[in-house]
């Protein structure tokens, strides 16, 4: 069986913008990949989890409220200490470009932002996550 | 340190890894289930099922945190549709859940039906296993929105509950196969709505008229609306009634064993599957014979019985 890509969608803080993250949703579903969407409010730590549960290979995020540069080191933070650092963050929003170098720095794969074609978000994880390997063994 | 072992410690994220192994059907699959097999208690496993917006999830959503109060360790799974054109599915069912613990007492997982039409996908039932043998005492299934026939969930839970609404149709419907045949107990939920009163009257005059149960379980119509928790805990006592009943009539055990002679005929059935006619398919052995079938030379009767033939030899 193909290995279906499972991708968390979440909007964290308080901005009840969702109509972005909802087209997002929409196109990734078209894409093949199983969206899990968590919806509004979620602070990094059910996001995490969620991720976590859902063991998803990407997690990515919608921020509108300026908060970035906050919410997204929050959320790195939680996935290192849940250990879960190898799930790919990638996120969207209104983001100046000095913020988006900053936060690929931090360790967010990769920031998206107005005016970006779906698709290239789709080629994006496609392509991150073909390129992700594990050497876990099972049992 | 495998990742079973780590399952074995309770790392979550090794029960997550575990599901997707089992989900994706990955090479020696078979072999894990069959060690968390072993560890396999009695989780009781409760499945809600219903029309699409009936409220399943929020009704998991209340039904988790009395649970999880009570000191259960609960997990969830909940199934949504796969797009049978594209593959991809969007999993919505966490939306409606809300402020749960991340201790480890609780879990939930969403599943893509993959390509399955009996309101789960084909691996549902083998994560429940997993669920239980990680040491979850109540397993919560949900199924995808169904109509009447979707009614794989009789052979994964002990109880399985059946939500409707105000608007799911007249004393006709409620007296049609499937569906209606499968509750252990009927929900009305959003029962604050016009034309309740109507539906739980007609449920149970078609519950007089219907042959009674073999284990003498009297199906409760019990009214909820979930959005504010209104009749959940009615409904959770109902679960409950009926737990004791299944227990005492023996019919608990009937049903489990029932279950697991199913269970062995679906691994059976779908090794075969796996193991012959999608080999079939993928090898491309079969051109030859429509060749041969559109020349007048053979008919699919005829290959299909050669094909057998070949494969128990």
């Amino acid at each position: 069986m193909d290995k279906k890509i499972r991708v968390l969608l979440a909007k964290p803080g308080l901005d009840g913008h969702d109509r972005g993250i909802k087209v997002i949703a929409a196109a990734f579903r078209d894409a093949g990949f199983e969206v899990i969407y968590t919806g509004l409010r979620q602070t990094p730590q059910m996001i995490v989890q969620a991720a976590i549960e859902e063991d998803v290979d990407a997690i990515g995020v919608s921020i509108l409220s300026g908060a970035h540069m906050t919410l997204f080191p929050a959320i790195l933070d939680e996935m290192k200490a849940k250990n879960a650092g190898d799930i790919i963050l990638f996120g969207g929003g209104i983001i100046p470009d000095d913020d988006k170098e900053e936060l690929e720095k931090l360790g967010v794969a990769k920031v998206f932002t107005p005016g970006a074609p779906t698709e290239q978000a789709i080629e994006f994880l496609k392509k991150t996550i073909a390129d992700k390997k594990s050497d876990e063994k099972i049992m | 340190m495998t990742v079973l072992e780590r399952f074995y410690e309770g790392d979550i994220r090794a029960l997550s890894r575990i599901i997707s192994h089992i989900e994706n059907g990955r090479e020696g699959y078979r072999d894990v289930l069959s060690r968390l097999y072993d560890r396999v208690g009695s989780s009781l496993r409760l499945g809600i099922t219903g029309p699409p917006g009936a409220g399943k999830s929020t009704l998991v959503n209340c039904l988790a945190h009395r649970l999880l109060k009570q000191g259960h360790k609960v997990g969830v799974v909940a199934v949504d549709p796969t797009s049978p054109f594209t593959g991809g599915a969007l999993l919505g069912d966490r939306v409606r859940m809300s402020d749960f613990p991340t201790d480890g007492s609780f879990y939930f997982r969403s599943m893509a039906t993959r390509g399955a039409s009996g309101g789960l996908a084909n691996a549902t039932d083998n994560v429940t296993i997993a669920y239980d043998a990680f040491g979850f005492d109540v397993t919560l299934l949900e199924t995808v929105g169904v109509g009447q026939v979707e009614l794989d969930i009789v052979d994964s839970c002990d109880t399985v509950a059946v939500v409707v609404v105000p608007e799911s149709g007249d004393s006709v419907q409620t007296m049609k196969a499937g569906l209606m045949e499968i509750a252990d107990i009927f929900c009305v939920n959003k029962s604050d709505r016009p034309g309740a009163e109507r539906i739980i009257s007609e449920l149970r005059q078609m519950l007089k008229m219907r042959k009674p149960p073999e284990d003498k379980w009297s199906i409760p119509v019990v009214r909820t609306v979930a959005t504010s928790t209104d009749g959940v805990e009615e409904l959770e006592e109902a679960i409950n009634k009926h737990r004791a009943h299944m227990g005492e009539s023996g019919f608990f055990e009937k049903r489990r064993r029932y279950q697991i002679r199913k269970k062995i005929l679906t691994v059976l059935r779908n090794r075969f599957q796996n193991e012959f006619v999608d080999r079939l398919r993928e090898q491309g052995d079969l051109d030859q014979a429509v060749d041969e079938i559109l020349a007048k030379k053979t008919n699919p009767f005829e290959v299909g019985d050669n094909l057998y033939r070949r494969f128990s030899a």
